[in-house]
């Protein structure tokens, strides 16, 4: 065990949602208790922000192993308006000064912490894959893909604090729950004074529940120009439905209009980590490994011998994915109806 | 109207290399184009003006080369261009560029709307935008993948991860778009004519004014200590499919493979 100054804060911030607390939150607990292990002393605490916070949201995360639960509400933080929240995040901050925080790198935690980092004079990292302490100096390091994943950056911030990272999301496991959860839950009201965003929430529109949330996917089902009509994607859809998968295509397919841009991974679209990526006649153009380089397991079905996403394949299947893909939905429908009898 | 739009220049292929030192790019050699994502930007700020009127002006911090990526701007309509560089800003983190922009930003008067890209695809971190937005204390709207102009506020959707949120901002405001926002015109003739001749104000540190002490490498919280090129190449398996024969097999393959991989259950 290393050192560390008595009593040193690691905070990770837990997103609430109306469905409760995200569960990416949780990969990012994941992480602070990897830290807390390597800096002695230190007490991870995990902070949430919001309006009419759940007790069983709250009790997931003390679950996970954490020494505290700050609750901050207020009904001007039930939607994320960034200035409300990095007021709030600031001000705790400040009260308490924690050497470390850490956010998923989602579109809350890439807008709430760049925010926050900027009135506090912390260094912030982005979408990190791996976090670690040195071990003479205890600052945290931070690795992180940078210029369409070609190179991998350690960054640490030496003097400055807190020092901020965001977290790519599925790059973490998620803890599993303690026994005896000992968790001291704060709930404290946020100080209006601090509230003073004039943004107004006007509403939502959720993707309909075959567009699953690509970030937030743990398989991937993706289709690309191989595909060669627009029609032809349903096969894409197929073989996702089959898997359980959410779709994801290149930009060639998005800019076709086969699929829509949410659905689009890579440069200019998302960076997915799933446990599966299936890619369907996708070439793997630097621009799209960027976005799913860093998947767990990789299948690519081309017919093109040197198509470049076989460098990435764990699984490379060529040939024609007209042939291949119906038969193995076949057999997964079929392995499935067996599994119902 | 007055619109201000952020674009950085970036390297054009992803062959960039890396001081080992001090992990900064070397763009010397490398040829530079204006931010891909940034043209969204520079395409929604144009067809605002062309719907509601006012002034675009393009700003970009950078070395004085990032001058070109300025004029293709103005070439696609944009009307001036500003170019804040100084050796002090070189290794700049996110923190000291947000912080420099801002100052300029100040400098150059008030806008009404602000627009940046999604990221930038060298350093890739997203985190300029909102930082601009708070050193000048303004609202932020990130991930914008429609924006209209509304009596004195502005309608933005939000591409989130279960997907949009709408929220109307006070003006001023900076928003950070999505590539569905809008298609990038290409520049017409005339526009690359008279953006040669423009001319673009080049400001250094003296005329913004930023604090010496956050600047460059030596003012900034984070720096760079390792760079590694991943190798990105796995030792996958190769299945090559010549006919039905082969198909079922490889089907067999992946079924086993999703096995290992607990994707789907063993039978
Ligand atoms: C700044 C910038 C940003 C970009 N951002 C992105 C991004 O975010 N995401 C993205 O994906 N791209 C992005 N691109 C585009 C990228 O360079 C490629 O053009 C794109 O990824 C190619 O899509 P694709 O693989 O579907 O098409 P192609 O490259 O045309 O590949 C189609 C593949 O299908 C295979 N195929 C054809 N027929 C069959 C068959 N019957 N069976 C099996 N295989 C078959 C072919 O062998 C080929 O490999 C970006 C480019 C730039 C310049
Ligand atoms: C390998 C590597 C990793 C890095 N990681 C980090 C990190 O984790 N944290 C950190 O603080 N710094 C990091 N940096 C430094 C960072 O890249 C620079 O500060 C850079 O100037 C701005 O960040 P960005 O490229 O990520 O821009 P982004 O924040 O991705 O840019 C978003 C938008 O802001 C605007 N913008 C950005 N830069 C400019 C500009 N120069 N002029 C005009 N508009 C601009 C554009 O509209 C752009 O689309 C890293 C640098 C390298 C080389």
């Amino acid at each position: 065990m290393m050192g560390g100054r008595t009593g040193e804060e690691i905070w990770t911030i837990a997103e609430s949602t109306e469905h409760g607390i995200n569960p990416i939150s949780l990969e990012v607990i994941w992480r602070g208790l990897q830290l807390r292990e390597k800096l002695s002393n230190a007490r991870l605490i995990t902070v949430v922000l919001g309006a009419g916070v759940g007790d069983d949201g709250l009790a997931m995360v003390a679950s996970a192993g954490v020494d505290e639960v700050v609750c901050v509400e207020h009904e001007k933080l039930g939607h994320f308006l960034p200035e409300n929240h990095a007021a709030v995040l600031v001000d705790l901050i400040e009260r308490r000064r924690p050497a470390i925080v850490l956010a998923a790198a989602t579109t809350y935690g890439r807008t709430l912490l760049p925010y926050a980092a900027a009135k506090l004079y912390a260094g912030l990292t982005a979408d990190c894959t791996a976090l670690d302490i040195d071990q003479e100096t205890c600052n945290l390091l931070q690795i992180r893909p940078a210029i369409g994943g070609n190179i991998l950056a350690t960054i640490e911030t030496p003097v400055a604090r807190p020092q901020m990272a965001t977290v790519r999301p599925h790059s973490s496991p998620t803890p599993d729950p303690v026994d005896r959860p000992h968790a001291v839950v704060n709930r404290e009201v946020a100080d209006e004074r601090l509230l003073t965003s004039l943004v107004r929430f006007t509403g939502s529109e959720n993707l309909p529940g075959d567009e699953v949330s690509l970030a937030n996917a743990d398989r991937i089902v993706a289709g690309g120009r191989g595909l060669k009509k627009p029609e032809n994607f349903r096969l894409v859809g197929d073989l996702a439905e089959l898997l359980g998968a959410a779709v994801g295509a290149s930009r060639e397919a998005v800019d076709r209009g086969w699929i829509s841009y949410p659905h689009q991974v890579g440069l200019s679209g998302k960076t997915v980590a799933p446990e599966l990526y299936v890619a369907v006649g996708i070439s793997g153009t630097i621009q799209h490994l960027a976005g799913m380089q860093t998947a767990h397991s990789i299948v690519a079905i081309n017919n093109d011998p040197d198509a470049q996403i076989f460098e990435v394949a764990d699984l490379a299947i060529q040939g024609d994915l007209f042939t291949v893909v119906p038969l193995l939905c076949e057999r997964l429908a079929n392995r499935r109806g067996a599994g119902n009898e | 109207m007055k619109i201000l739009v952020a674009v950085k220049q970036v390297p054009e292929t992803s062959k960039v290399t890396l001081d080992e030192k001090t992990g900064t790019m070397i763009r010397e050699g490398v040829t530079s184009i204006v931010n891909p994502l940034d043209l969204y930007a520079v395409e929604k700020a144009l067809e605002v003006k062309e719907t509601a009127g006012g002034e675009i002006t393009v700003l970009s911090m950078g070395p004085p080369g990032a001058e070109r990526a300025i004029r293709e701007c103005l070439a696609m309509g944009c009307d001036t261009g500003v170019l804040i560089s100084d050796r002090k800003y070189r290794g700049s983190d996110t923190w000291s560029t947000s912080y420099v922009i801002s100052q300029a930003i100040s400098k150059l008067g008030q806008f009404d709307l602000l627009l940046f890209g999604e990221r930038a695809t060298d350093g890739d971190t997203g985190q300029v935008g909102p930082g601009v937005a708070s050193f000048l204390g303004l609202p932020v709207l990130t991930y914008v993948a429609d924006l209209a102009i509304v009596g004195a506020r502005v309608q933005a959707r939000r591409l989130v991860e279960t997907g949009y949120e709408n929220y109307t901002a006070p003006m001023p405001v900076v928003a950070t778009v999505v590539k569905e926002i809008a298609v990038p015109r290409l520049p017409t003739l005339r526009g690359k004519q008279s953006s040669r001749k423009a001319k673009i104000t080049m400001w250094d540190n003296d005329r913004i004014g930023a604090d010496g002490s956050r600047l460059g490498l030596d003012g900034s919280p984070t720096r760079v200590v390792r760079i590694i090129r991943p190798k990105v190449a796995r030792e996958g398996t190769r299945v090559i499919v010549k006919n039905e024969q082969t198909a079922l097999g490889a089907v067999d393959q992946i079924m086993e493979f999703l096995e290992k991989r607990g994707v789907v259950e063993t039978e």
